[in-house]
């Protein structure tokens, strides 16, 4: 039988404001433990919870971008379980009334096909602390820095049909928050958290098979794993005769494999209601429309642009718009070189990134910032120098060595393109070497590329390509 | 001195008749010579009291007082006080000393007033007897075989044995009223958002509202001035000014519209208590109010509807109190599970409980609709209710309890006619509405209570109609003959 994945994420995304969602202690991420928890996220005796607008903001303005219904009343309500990291005995969540509605997000596949996946919705949350099992002997600590920490949970479609479509789906909504500006996307530091709901069924049927539930899986790559994993078990199990059973799974990268956390039998019954401590939250249809006048131009937008306006490819227009960061530093770049649209992709896409791989920076951490590499793209772009010494140049100003100009005057880089100087030069590589003159001449063409590479040598690698071709055609064929 | 009013006190300050110091020195030597009969105080805080009372002196002397600067108060055990141990009458909070000041309390300090203590009151505000405390039962001044009501049953018997001119309470069900009834003195629950719900230990959270035990309607309006106001630290605060309650207090009642419901005049009634209510009625007639009957249909659901809604909030706001932040920890666990069970089960008494094990129940999954839901509906029924009658009337009333001051053991054992007794009160915090309980007379050397409600944020009428009638009569000037001297 032909079986068929059937995924659905819940996506944890940590919202980037000051301070926590009910409280006023910062959000910053690394400090010493429980020295960012203040009386309300301790959950001391007659604490009170009071919403941060900004969270709200941001959730909206994540509702906007998905094309979702914002909901103009939306309640918090409490979920109650003992934990020793959740100090109030119970989250305050959303549960029946979430202030985002269903909405979606278009992804791209590998085969340049595309397709939508349905949001669900999405609804704000604290996160809870950590608890700590190192290093306490036997014991366990807590740290409750990350308590009150807003979230939005993001819950989507069962729309997912294999592992590689899940973390496209995945990619795309962390480009979107990003984009938004409401979250980091930081995986490591847990900012960008993913469950994975997996159930597999014989291919075209219309029914669900019983899903099992992956928790917390910390990068794209071992999303992608620990779903192919799960959905080779599910497959196995099937085709060997047994079921799936309703569980919660953890993925342990280690081993490259699920195993079991708990069952529906020991799920819990969290007792939502709504927290009578929070009035329902009422988003007036005003405040919303001044909102949705701030949003950022969307990577689908920003992708159709680049290729309209700049003439790139898909590809080249999905790689440059992939962050906003980038986007932006193309559009300076292209700008500074005076609209060398194509160079400007070339570069970017190409030495650019290459250089921030390689040196682990980022786009807003580079050496080499949009007007320099811009410059340099200009004396490509009027001859000044070739593309080959433009990578020296460029290598020269990522070591910090000043900008474009600056360095092909130092090392006397600008290249030659005066006829009597390139010819001067001809005249001596042809003198040099009679005998290659001789088979040239006599029909082995492809010597051409011998008497170029001499000329550059000569000429310490300065000599206008171009040019030299044609004046070195002219000699030898005289 | 203890007989005066606080305005009498405070005029007194001012005339340097008296320093804050020696009245603070006063009610403390009070406490100590009478509160071993009563045990209306869980903690007695005498050098800070002093410390207070000689910079309100010094506020005095250079004329930066305000009109209540130098008074002395008790505050209820269940407003959080910076370095001072906040217990809420339980043994899970005996050792907590909270680190910060509830709004309330901040407010007192601020107008310069001399926290003499902690009052004793029902573990978590949650009893009608002030039996339900770790730290014994409170006793009523009225009669030590009685219980002085509950849940603020401290602040009621501190108050009506002159231990404190004037105290906090908290009404969740009927916590303010109830006591005061039961003690002989005045007590106000403003309207729900009121008084700032920050620091003040939750029980049910939208229920729970503090406010004023004091001798009189006019010390009432003083401190409830003080203390109401809106705070940003709790969403459910209201963002209203709020009134000078004293200016008002004298108002004519000429044409006043009351209303008394046929519901609270019934079998379950005590015709003592009837009586009481009757003459204190035709007080109110003989000023010129017309009285009329009226209906609140739904009163009956009252008690069902508020013991599915209270414990469901309690069951879900006593969670943090598990022993891993502070608060009591049960000694050497085994493991997590045993630390909670041990911890929990040490130190909570049968009454909380009972409450969280009915409301962990109400909202379980399965459940949740038959119990929550359906109180929450009837909840609106009985609010709708109230807001049919204040189109016809300006004020309800009626008895604040069925009967007098039952004897301390005489309905421990009997949960449910415990939770009677509220049946006049609860109503009134489902729909959130201001009440106040005036005493009105006698039962068997037992005080009676006249309950007054009004509508949304109608405290100053309510101060006003309480005034007039104390105005008319001293049932509110009488101390029980063992704390007069």
């Amino acid at each position: 039988m032909e079986w068929e994945a059937v995924i659905g994420l819940e996506i944890h995304a940590q919202l980037a404001t000051r301070s926590k969602i009910f409280s006023g202690a910062s959000t910053a991420y690394g400090a010493e433990p429980n020295t960012q928890a203040c009386a309300v996220d301790l959950g001391l005796p007659g604490v009170l919870p009071v919403l941060n607008r900004e969270a709200v903001r941001m959730a909206c303005l994540f509702g906007l971008a998905i094309d979702a219904e914002i909901a103009p009343r939306s309640v918090f309500a409490r979920k109650n379980y003992f934990y020793p990291d959740l100090p109030k005995g119970y989250q305050i969540s959303q549960y029946e009334l979430p202030i985002v509605g269903r909405g979606r997000l278009t992804i791209e596949l590998d085969d340049g096909e595309s397709k939508t996946i349905g949001i669900t919705r999405a609804h704000l949350e604290e996160d809870a602390g950590k608890s700590l099992h190192e290093d306490f002997h036997g014991m366990t600590g807590v740290d409750l820095n990350r308590a009150g920490t807003p979230l939005l949970e993001i819950v989507s479609e069962p729309d997912l049909r294999s592992a590689k479509e899940a973390t496209a789906y995945m990619k795309k909504l962390r480009s979107l928050v990003r984009y938004l500006e409401i979250c980091d996307g930081n995986m490591q530091e847990g900012s960008f958290r993913c469950d994975a709901n997996v159930s597999v069924r014989p291919r075209g049927s219309d029914g669900f098979g019983t899903r099992t539930e992956i928790k917390n899986v910390n990068s794209f790559r071992f999303v992608e794993r620990a779903i192919q994993f799960e959905i080779d078990r599910q497959i196995d199990l099937l085709e060997g005769g047994g079921e799936v059973v309703q569980e919660t799974r953890l993925y342990d990268a280690a081993k490259g494999e699920t195993r079991p956390m708990r069952s529906k039998e020991e799920a819990m019954d969290y007792r939502y209601f709504p927290d009578p401590d929070l009035l329902p939250l009422v988003i007036e249809s005003r405040w919303l429309e001044e909102l949705r006048a701030t949003l950022p131009e969307l990577p689908d937008a920003k992708r159709e642009r680049f290729m309209y306006e700049y003439g790139l490819s898909a590809y080249e227009a999905t790689v440059l718009t992939a962050t906003r960061e980038l986007a932006d530093f193309y559009e300076a770049v292209e700008r500074e070189s005076g609209g060398e649209t194509r160079l400007a992709a070339n570069w970017v896409m190409g030495e650019f990134s290459a250089a921030l791989n390689s040196d682990n920076l980022e786009v807003t951490t580079t050496p080499v910032n949009a007007s320099m590499l811009g410059g340099l793209i200009r004396r490509i772009a009027d001859e000044t120098i070739s593309g080959k010494i433009a990578k020296q140049v460029f290598e020269a100003m990522w070591r910090g060595e000043g900008d474009a100009d600056s360095i092909i005057e130092r090392r006397g880089l600008r290249q030659i393109t005066d006829s009597g100087e390139l010819e001067r030069a001809i005249d001596q590589v042809l003198a040099a070497n009679p005998e290659q003159v001789e088979q040239y001449r006599n029909g082995k063409e492809k010597l051409l590329g011998f008497f170029v590479g001499q000329v550059m040598k000569a000429t310490g690698g300065k000599a206008n390509p171009a040019r030299l071709n044609q004046l070195l055609k002219e000699r030898l064929n005289s | 001195m203890h007989d005066k009013s606080i305005s009498e006190l405070a005029a007194g300050l001012r005339a340097r008749e008296f320093s804050s110091v020696e009245l603070t020195r006063h009610y403390l030597q009070r406490i100590a010579r009478y509160d071993g009969r009563l045990n209306s105080y869980i903690t007695v805080c005498e050098e800070r009291a002093l410390e207070q009372a000689a910079a309100a002196d010094r506020a005095l002397a250079a004329g930066d007082a305000v009109s209540l600067t130098g008074i002395p108060l008790a505050q209820k055990d269940i407003f959080c006080t910076d370095g001072v141990k906040t217990s809420c009458g339980s043994r899970m909070l005996d050792n907590f000393i909270a680190p910060y000041d509830a709004g309330v309390v901040e407010r007192c300090d601020a107008a310069g007033m001399v926290m003499l203590g902690k009052t004793n009151m029902d573990e978590f505000a949650m009893g009608s007897s002030n039996e339900t405390s770790w730290y014994g039962p409170v006793r009523n001044p009225w009669d030590t075989d009685a219980v002085p009501g509950g849940s603020s049953g401290g602040s009621a018997a501190a108050v009506a044995a002159c231990l404190a001119p004037v105290a906090t309470g908290t009404d969740t069900g009927g916590s303010i009223r109830q006591p005061a009834a039961l003690c002989g003195i005045t007590g106000i629950k403003p309207t729900y958002g009121r008084v700032s719900r920050w620091g003040m230990i939750a029980f049910a959270s939208s229920l729970d509202q503090g406010g004023v035990m004091a001798r009189s309607a006019e010390d009432a309006a003083l401190l409830l001035k003080v203390i109401a106001g809106f705070d940003e630290r709790d969403s459910t605060s209201a963002d209203r000014d709020v009134p000078d309650y004293s200016a008002a207090l004298n108002r004519d009642l000429a044409g006043l519209r009351i209303g008394l419901p046929r519901e609270y005049f019934t079998d379950g009634l005590d015709t003592g208590v009837a009586r009481v209510i009757e003459e204190a009625i035709s007080e109110y007639r003989k000023m010129g109010a017309e009285v009329r009957e009226i209906s609140l249909p739904n009163t009956e659901l009252a008690v069902p509807t508020y013991y599915v809604i209270a414990p469901a909030e309690c069951s879900s706001n006593l969670s943090r109190f598990d022993g891993v932040r502070f608060g009591y920890r049960c000694s050497d666990p085994a493991d997590l599970e045993d630390l909670y069970k041990r911890s929990r089960g040490e130190g909570f008494g049968a009454e909380v409980k009972r409450r969280i094990m009915v409301g962990t129940y109400a909202l379980s999954a399965g459940y949740y609709d038959a119990y929550y839901l359906k109180a929450q509906q009837l909840r609106r029924l009985i609010r709708d209710d109230f807001a049919r009658a204040f189109e016809e009337v300006d004020v309800i009333m009626g008895p604040t309890s069925p009967t007098v001051a039952f004897n301390l053991g005489e309905k421990s054992d009997d949960p449910v006619a415990m939770y009677l007794s509220d049946i006049y009160t609860i109503a009134v915090n489902l729909a959130g509405l201001p009440g106040i309980s005036v005493p009105a007379g006698f039962v068997s050397g037992r005080p009676v209570g006249l309950q007054i409600i009004g509508n949304y944020f109608a405290e100053e009428r309510l101060l006003n109609v309480a005034y007039r009638f104390q105005q008319a009569t001293d049932w509110h000037r009488r101390i029980p003959e063992e704390f007069r001297g």
